[in-house]
């Protein structure tokens, strides 16, 4: 990976060892504690079918650098969208801004990090051409359409990243990755009387182009997609209210992302920010509930051989048992507080800063069958499928907003209703987890994480779960 | 420290010293990128270019937590040939790279299917002047100014109460922007401006736990940005107003959207109008222009041209010559918000909204902020929305919130971790008032609003 990152990155730009060692040497003249820099190169290519025509194309190519030093907890960070000698001077002297005046600093990049292949050797903007990637998404068009007369409008896009990072920092880390990045979505219209309603439905990861554009891959987004409009064509008005609720495996574990997860962050944490700051070892969740961050799972979405400052992924156990055993830290935080980074710095490119970022974020499985929890709860909700979230760090309230749910009524199920957010307390709403499923599953590679503007790939997952409390945000 | 600065960041910022020739070398890039579209068989072609440079600090507890020096350019082409469209995108603005870019754009034109509403904006619709709406404002800032001005932000706010007891930090930025869009119709327009910005994030702390809020500004011009003390103890008050906040009863009550909330709510207005939901049938305001959507009070107008507006400009991404027009007259939809492409779709003219709306100005009211709270009684003020609960295609609408109970028409106590739903047809229909408290800082210009009869959900 690094020699590759290497040959992609400095090669062109005539950028060798000694070169890398000047720069960091600028960097760190001065009391910094620590510099890096970070090479990227990263091309994107989309295409989108609307109206049943292949109306648009783009391609993008964004190269550059980004230079960072840090003392104490402060940062100066400087970039350049070139990669040349002059340019990442310059930006080392801009961000060395943040120095105090002091001695220069000797630099060597003695620690090569060699981290194990996670994903697919494959360039999927080369894998395959663009006239098959332009019939891939009529196929899939006209597949959609057939599915059902009420559907009016589909559109579907494909989207292909590849990127190549190197990483070289004065703690002597030098590291590199090449990272592939496919998605498909497919989104559609049904209506019915004068009803109109949307379902989406798509998928990706870190995996082989051919993998997404084989039928079997495609066809269970555009069913999907179909399935979810349809249902919420029947959708009732949803109950409002304090109630129990059931989420299906997958994607609900949004919930674990929001609810907790981000309130796992470092930097959070350095600050005193968090709604779980000074928790470490408490009791947070019920006995039931442990929850990892795994960047290290193969071809997955938010899986990273290494991070952007160069720390090879990790699993990381953030929740065992119930309690809170773990946090995810990038260089700086980690730094602050004493401890090691986690795999989880993290930034959406060269031209913003790293910071504590999950990567995979899941529950593991417990012993029951999703029927038999579901027939536990005389009067809830089930909730399978969902939009997004947020989350107030500090107050520890969140919010995720169901798109597809059903009443729960004597252990059965009842009719679908319409979407609507459910919110409740990170701090508390795992102590109300009561029952945990026997499928876990993972998403289907859709999730996109934002913070402090930043948006980067991230997985969820669970296993059914179901939550004795959460407000539901119906009209009823 | 100041040292390190001055021979290094000091040197200070090309964009801002000479602007003439960095507009020249953007405009220069621009017509490189048409020439080239055309020698490559492209029928039509339109090209932006920007160049921006920003510095942002941010301090936190008395710190220096972050030193940003942002320089960003950009070139983005999309190409026509019979109709079928390419586009790409680079941040080098060398000519090899210019040339790779175009290049990519023809290969794409190649795969794509002929769209029959593709192509330029019609040439008779090209703004022929381009004016200056007073939004340059250059100002060389050092690092060092901006760093005393954050930490008296924050200091100021760590003061005003004690029960603030932390800190995300206090952050001040200028930027400057300059931006081309020419198209192959011989059409070439460019906007310059400066953006000055304040921003305070403090946490404050009783036995009830940990609340956090903020407070901004944010103005063309540097001199007019508010006092740093204010912008800090305007985050402390609104960190510990929120502090003991619980749940709200359940049920139906009206409920008042401060300036910040009821913008979204115009947003979503604004969406549901827009072409590429309404030809994508994804809106469940299709068919409406003449329509009563709101009471006939409820004004709102596109002010494209107003002096120093945030996004003001003679013509939209497209070119085209954009105009002081209604958008809701009486309550009645009188237009939609279209560019080029959706009108051809929907059979319509654009209407000078390729790239969205510039800037919209809700008609305020008589009554301030402390009169609507009394004209509701008893109620819900919202200050805080949460997620994405928005679903345009149906209206439906459910949000996390978070703001005060009001009993008696006095706010009685805060409240949080609670949901506001109802749908965005019936909430504009239901509007009751608009108050005097225009907040004229974003684009999009809305006043408090008071909406008679959502569902409020808590655990109360």
């Amino acid at each position: 990976m690094l020699e590759l990152a290497t040959q992609s990155l400095l090669t062109p730009a005539g950028i060798d060892s000694g070169d890398i060692e000047r720069a960091l040497g600028r960097l760190v003249e001065g009391r910094i504690d620590l510099g890096d820099l970070y090479f990227q190169h990263r091309q994107n290519e989309g295409w989108s079918l609307e109206d049943g025509i292949v109306k648009s194309g783009s391609f993008s190519i964004d190269q550059g650098v980004g230079v960072r030093a840090i003392s104490g907890t402060g940062t100066g960070f400087a970039y350049a969208d070139a990669i040349s000698m002059p340019a990442l001077m310059q930006a080392a002297g801009n961000a060395r801004a943040i120095a105090r005046a002091g001695a220069s600093g000797a630099t060597a990049v003695t620690r090569p990090v060699h981290a194990p292949a996670l994903y697919a050797a494959d360039n999927p903007v080369e894998a395959a051409d663009s006239a098959s990637k332009v019939d891939l998404l009529r196929t899939i068009d006209a597949y959609t359409r057939s599915l059902d007369a009420r559907i009016t409008q589909v559109s579907v896009s494909l989207s292909c990243q590849h990127e190549s990072i190197l990483v070289a920092a004065s703690d002597g880390t030098l590291a590199g990755d090449v990272r592939p990045l496919i998605r498909l979505d497919v989104r559609v219209i049904a209506e019915q009387g004068d009803r109109r309603e949307s379902g989406n439905a798509g998928g990706g990861g870190r995996y082989a182009l051919a993998g997404l554009m084989a039928p079997e891959s495609w066809q269970k987004f555009a069913d999907e997609a179909v399935r979810q409009a349809l249902v919420n064509l029947e959708a009732v008005d949803a109950p409002a209210g304090f109630m129990k609720v059931v989420l299906g495996p997958g994607w609900p574990g949004v919930l674990l992302h929001e609810a907790i997860g981000h309130g796992l962050e470092g930097d959070f944490h350095r600050k005193g920010i968090s709604a779980f700051s000074g928790r470490m070892g408490e009791r947070i969740a019920t006995e039931h509930c442990t929850v990892v961050d795994d960047g290290t799972l193969a071809e997955r979405r938010g899986s990273l051989s290494i991070d952007d400052e160069g720390t090879p992924g990790a699993r990381n156990v953030l929740i065992e048992d119930g309690r809170l055993t773990g946090l995810m830290q990038d260089k700086l935080n980690a730094r602050a507080m004493g401890v090691a980074p986690t795999g989880n710095g993290r930034r959406e490119s060269f031209a913003h800063l790293p910071l504590p970022r999950m990567t995979n974020t899941y529950m593991l499985p417990g012993e029951h069958a999703p029927e038999e929890i579901i027939a536990s709860v005389d009067d809830g909700i089930y909730a399978v499928n969902f939009n997004g979230g947020q989350v107030d760090i500090t107050s520890g309230k969140f919010v995720f907003v169901a798109s597809e749910a059903y009443r729960i009524k004597n252990g059965k199920l009842g009719a679908p209703i319409k979407g609507a957010t459910l919110i409740g307390n990170g701090p508390d709403v795992l102590t109300r987890v009561a029952m945990v499923g026997n499928d876990l599953e993972l998403d289907s590679g859709v999730g996109v994480c934002g913070k402090e503007g930043q948006g980067v790939p991230v997985g969820v997952g669970q296993p059914t779960l179901r939550i004795d409390g959460l407000t539901v945000g119906g009209t009823q | 420290m100041s040292q390190v600065m001055n021979r290094d960041i000091e040197a200070g910022s090309p964009l801002l010293r000479d602007a003439e020739s960095e507009r020249a070398m953007l405009e220069d890039a621009a017509a490189r990128v048409l020439a080239r579209a055309r020698a490559g068989g492209a029928d039509a072609a339109e090209v932006s270019v920007s160049s921006s440079h920003g510095r942002n600090v941010t301090v936190r507890l008395g710190e220096i937590d972050v030193l940003e020096d942002a320089r960003d350019r950009g070139v983005s082409v999309t190409v026509y040939i019979n109709r079928a469209s390419g586009s790409a995108s680079t941040g080098d603005l060398g000519a090899e790279s210019l040339e790779r870019a175009v290049d990519q754009a023809l290969a794409i034109a190649r795969h794509t299917q002929p769209d029959p509403a593709g192509g330029l904006a019609p040439a008779e619709l090209m703004a022929s002047r381009i004016e200056d709406f007073d939004q340059w404002h250059p100002r060389e800032l050092d690092m060092a100014s901006l760093i005393e001005r954050a930490k008296l932000i924050e200091q100021a706010g760590m003061d005003a109460d004690a029960r603030i007891e932390n800190s995300e930090g206090a952050s001040v930025s200028a930027d400057a922007a300059i931006g081309i869009y020419a198209n192959s119709h011989g059409f070439v327009g460019n906007g310059r401006s400066t953006r000055f910005g304040q921003s305070c994030v403090l946490v404050a702390r009783d036995a009830s736990g940990m609340q956090r809020d903020w407070d901004w500004d944010d103005q063309g011009r540097f001199e007019a940005l508010a006092d740093p003390g204010i912008t800090g103890r305007k985050a402390a008050e609104r960190a510990v107003r929120r502090l003991g906040a619980r749940s709200a009863p359940s049920g139906r009550t009206p409920v008042l959207f401060d300036n910040s909330v009821a913008l979204g709510l115009v947003r979503h207005l604004v969406g549901a109008v827009s072409g590429g939901n309404l030809y994508r049938r994804s809106s469940f305001l299709l068919d409406t222009v003449g329509k009563q959507l709101f009471p006939e009070w409820v004004r709102i107008d596109e002010e494209p041209h107003l002096p120093g507006g945030a996004r003001s400009s003679s013509f939209d991404s497209e070119g085209v010559a954009t105009r002081q027009q209604p958008l809701i007259e009486a309550g009645v939809l009188r237009r939609y918000v279209l560019g080029s492409y959706s009108a051809r779709k929907l059979g319509l003219q654009t209407t000078g909204n390729a790239g969205g709306v510039r800037n919209l100005v809700f008609s305020p009211g008589t009554k301030n902020f402390e009169e609507l709270v009394v004209e509701m009684g008893r109620g819900l003020v919202v200050t805080e929305v949460m997620g994405q609960g928005v679903n345009l295609v149906t209206g439906d609408y459910s949000r996390g919130a978070s703001g005060f109970w009001v009993e008696d028409g006095r706010i009685a106590y805060p409240v949080e971790e609670i949901t506001i739903a109802g749908n965005l047809g019936e909430m504009f229909s239901g509007l009751i008032a608009a108050g005097s408290d225009l907040e004229t800082r974003r684009n999009i210009q809305v006043p408090s609003l008071l909406v008679d009869g959502m569902t409020v959900a808590g655990q109360a």
